[in-house]
């Protein structure tokens, strides 16, 4: 590990100037003059964007003209544009890795606006400490890995399922789990979908069985992610089967159980004695301790609620023959190798009873509009026939009211727009109108926002059916302690008047947020999250479906509020996404990898306990102890580098003369 | 010493997952901040060698910035928390040199945090300008 000279280094500097972005805060003249008296530097040049085709023939012609050894280009982040400038250089015949981005667009010229001044000079710095660097830069050569030809996609909502589909469907062994003992997510919980009216679980079931039969599918229900180890193409995930007491037909016959397992009959069910609130109906509903949530549920399958129950046995006798129920069951830990991974974690509903003004959880007739749903569904607590929690009689005049929680800058609010609650409102305006006779909808609304296709035609129609739309946000509801009824008081904004209206029924369009798994999970596979915990993507135009950890993908809510269609086209996204490293069969790693400096390395083994992912190791080599890297294995945070005393660590691409010389080019070049 | 003319020289080592991106959505939402601070990019913080920064110090730096990932978010895992660990060693030894403890910070900034990253920036240069150049500077030519 030769240190590299930098005598014979030939740098050309490349100034671009973004059209405005950079050339209208920083002189690109003084600075392009300026980078032409660096040393090392041979030739200087600008072009209003360098990242186009012209840009980058320049960059090509030059290391060709001028015999380049290294190259810099003075624009905006390495984050967006490093891969161009490095095919660019390539083009010109240079090791890509013989290329160095100076920002002066994002961290210089879109920061320093009115200060073109100042904002020159730093540019001028930035140049010359990228120079420093591309002085020492060195042929470097991406190690290509094998992909395992298997995928995985957490969460089992309609966004995850789409994605186990697609990526079934292309010949790719998925495994999808779910941490629930059921498929179907927020989807199975909803009565219709906007804007068409169809029934949410005609268009869900189906595809619940596509994917409890598709055979490249392994569905792992009751399942959560323990950990997550390796890198793209190759991750280790360690699963948690948790203890479900009952067993499937195809594990009993694996304990030999003839013609065994659970069939979904729900004869443990009915002897159950312990009654508890089931979470699917949002607590409207009673289940037993042993229990399916609803009777489509994929896999048909029942599950032990083992906080709950008693171990009193009846299930056990009622199961009789099948043998399926196991009250002595255990969690069950597994690890499973995958290719690429897709994120699909879903939501969940804000807390609204902090927003108290408001009074949910202490008036009985003001709920949230997922309570609405179950209420309104056939399938739900009530059969489908919507009811007033305090007496069971049926609501006339029911208050909808949207943005509760989202679009809210206080403490107790979420400062996001949940995207969906205007159109389910708006359905259920509708469903009132059609279900109820007599019965009117007030919508309190910010704006209606109806964005998609077909949706403000079907804006229109529900305004046509009859609802009536009040501009304004609801202040407070109080209740009447003796009919229940409640006052909604808020300032009708249009007419500038202030309205007190009583109501039967109040429903609160609350807010989403990411559910409660996602920053566990998150942080298992790496992935950041924005301020408000929705998973960043790697791009928010051009990549929205990538992240930051290459051979990770995301799909649907988790990765900010959407709708049901939007969710699928994204899941068919990642899924398409997360399908090409594993068609390729291999992938490049960045070459940052440590190399130890055998003649410096004294083989104290303080690096082996610095490095999180035990890619180095002591070895023996003629006659002494020195430290060797795993490349494989090693991701290039450089942790060993920053630490070791002897400096025996070389940091490919991020080596310590590296780094010093543009610490010592910013510090000590230049204008003193 | 003091010169009418001084500028503060700072140098920000800054991690490629978190602070850099952070810097970088900073300039997408046009958060201005005082153009006094250069930016060195490492992958992650852990790659910082203390020496680098008693280097930068050695070379005249009036003040030096480390700025990664916040804790449980580091993309290498832990690199961070190594970091950090190594910067409380080095600001004691700072102080027991002599020099102001407060010319070194390490603050954490994440990928979504722009309007943090132009606070961070300003709160350094304002740190800076009140302790003024470093006693170093004079050895450093």
């Amino acid at each position: 590990m030769a240190e590299v000279k930098n005598k014979e280094a030939r740098i050309g500097v490349f100034v671009c100037h973004c059209g405005t972005n950079i050339a209208g805060t920083i002189d690109i003249e003084a600075v392009k003059e300026y980078a032409k008296t660096i040393p090392n530097v041979v030739v200087a040049d600008n072009y209003a964007y360098m990242c186009s085709t012209p840009g980058q023939n320049k960059i090509a012609d030059a290391i060709k003209e001028q015999n380049l050894t290294g190259v810099v280009v003075a624009a905006c982040t390495p984050r967006l544009h490093e891969p161009t400038f490095r095919n660019a250089t390539a083009a010109g015949g240079l090791n890509p890795f013989r290329f160095e981005m100076a920002n002066i667009r994002d961290q210089n010229s879109w920061v320093h606006m009115h200060q073109p001044v100042e904002a020159t000079e730093k540019a001028k710095d930035a140049i010359r400490i990228a120079v420093a660097k591309a002085s020492l830069l060195e042929d470097l050569v991406p190690k290509s890995v094998p992909v395992e030809k298997t995928a995985m996609v957490v969460g089992g909502g309609v966004g995850g399922m789409q994605a186990a589909l697609d990526l079934a469907n292309a010949g790719i062994k998925t495994y999808l789990v779910e941490k629930s003992p059921t498929i179907g997510g927020r989807m199975s919980q909803l009565d219709k979908t906007f804007p068409t009216l169809d029934c949410s679980q005609c268009i869900l079931t189906p595809k619940m069985v596509d994917v409890y039969r598709n055979e490249n599918i392994e569905l792992l229900t009751y399942t959560e992610v323990e950990a997550v180890e390796g890198y793209i193409g190759n991750f280790d995930v360690t699963l948690r089967k948790k203890a479900r007491g009952v067993l499937t037909p195809k594990e009993a016959e694996a304990r030999g159980i003839v013609g065994g397992g659970c069939t979904g009959c729900g004869d443990c069910a009915n002897v159950c004695p312990v009654i508890k609130p089931n979470p699917f109906e949002l607590g409207m509903a009673p289940r037993k301790a042993i229990y399916i949530y609803h009777p489509q549920v994929s896999p048909l399958i029942y599950t032990v609620d083992f906080d709950a129950c008693v171990k009193c046995g009846l299930c056990v006798e009622a199961c009789g023959e099948k043998k399926a129920v196991d009250l002595e069951a255990q969690d069950e830990f597994m690890t499973v190798k995958v290719g690429t991974a897709i994120l699909a974690l879903g939501y969940d509903i804000y807390p609204i009873e902090k927003k108290f003004e408001w009074g949910y959880k202490n008036f009985d007739n003001v709920i949230t509009s997922l309570e609405f749903e179950r209420l309104i569904c056939a399938s739900g607590p009530t059969g489908g026939h919507l009811v007033r929690p305090s007496d069971g009689e049926t609501p006339k005049k029911i208050a909808f009211v949207l943005c509760a929680g989202s679009r809210d800058n206080t403490d107790t609010g979420k400062p996001y727009c949940s995207r969906f609650c205007c159109m389910y409102s708006l359905k259920h305006a509708h469903q009132i109108i059609e279900k109820i006779p007599g019965a009117v909808p007030y919508i309190f609304y910010m704006d209606i926002r109806s964005f998609g296709k077909m949706y403000e035609e079907f804006y229109y129609r529900i305004q046509n059916e009859g609802a009536k739309f009040i501009r304004g946000r609801v202040a407070n509801i109080t209740e009447d302690p003796v009919t229940k009824n409640l006052h909604v008081n808020a300032e009708d904004t249009l007419l500038g008047r202030p309205i007190d209206m009583e109501v039967d029924m109040v429903v609160l369009a609350a807010a989403i947020q990411p559910s409660a798994e996602t920053e566990k999970t998150r942080r298992l596979f790496g992935v950041s999250c924005s301020q408000d915990g929705w998973l960043l993507e790697a791009h928010p135009k051009l990549n929205p479906c990538g992240t930051t950890t290459a051979g990770v993908y995301l799909a649907g809510v988790c990765q900010g509020p959407k709708d049901i269609p939007d969710t699928v086209a994204q899941a068919e996204g990642a899924a398409s996404a997360a399908s090409i490293p594993i068609h390729r069969g291999e992938v490049e790693l960045e070459p940052y990898f440590a190399q130890c400096i055998e003649e410096k390395c004294a083989g104290c083994g303080m690096c082996v306990y610095q490095c999180p992912y035990q890619a180095l190791s002591l070895v023996e080599k003629d006659g002494r102890t020195v430290m060797q890297v795993t490349e494989a294995k090693c991701k290039g945070c450089g942790t060993c580098g920053g630490f070791c005393p002897g400096g025996a660590i070389w940091m490919q691409h991020f080596a310590t003369p590296q780094i010093v010389a543009q610490i010592d080019a910013f510090l000590l070049g230049g204008e003193q | 010493m003091a010169d009418e003319n001084w500028k503060p020289k700072i140098i920000a080592i800054i991690c490629n997952w978190c602070s850099y991106a952070g810097a970088d959505l900073a300039g997408g939402a046009r958060i201005q901040y005082p153009p006094d601070i250069r930016a060195v990019r490492v992958m992650c913080t852990g790659r910082i060698d203390p020496l680098f920064i008693l280097k930068a110090f050695q070379d005249g730096a009036d003040g030096v910035l480390v700025s990664g990932c916040h804790f449980g978010d580091c993309h290498y895992l832990e690199g961070n928390y190594k970091a950090a660990k190594r910067m409380f060693l080095l600001k004691s030894v700072l102080k027991n040199i002599g020099l102001d403890d407060k010319r070194l910070r390490m603050t954490f900034v994440s990928a979504s945090e722009g309007a943090k990253w132009g606070m961070v920036m300003s709160d350094v240069v304002k740190t800076i300008n009140e302790l003024g150049p470093s006693p170093l500077k004079e050895f450093a030519r």
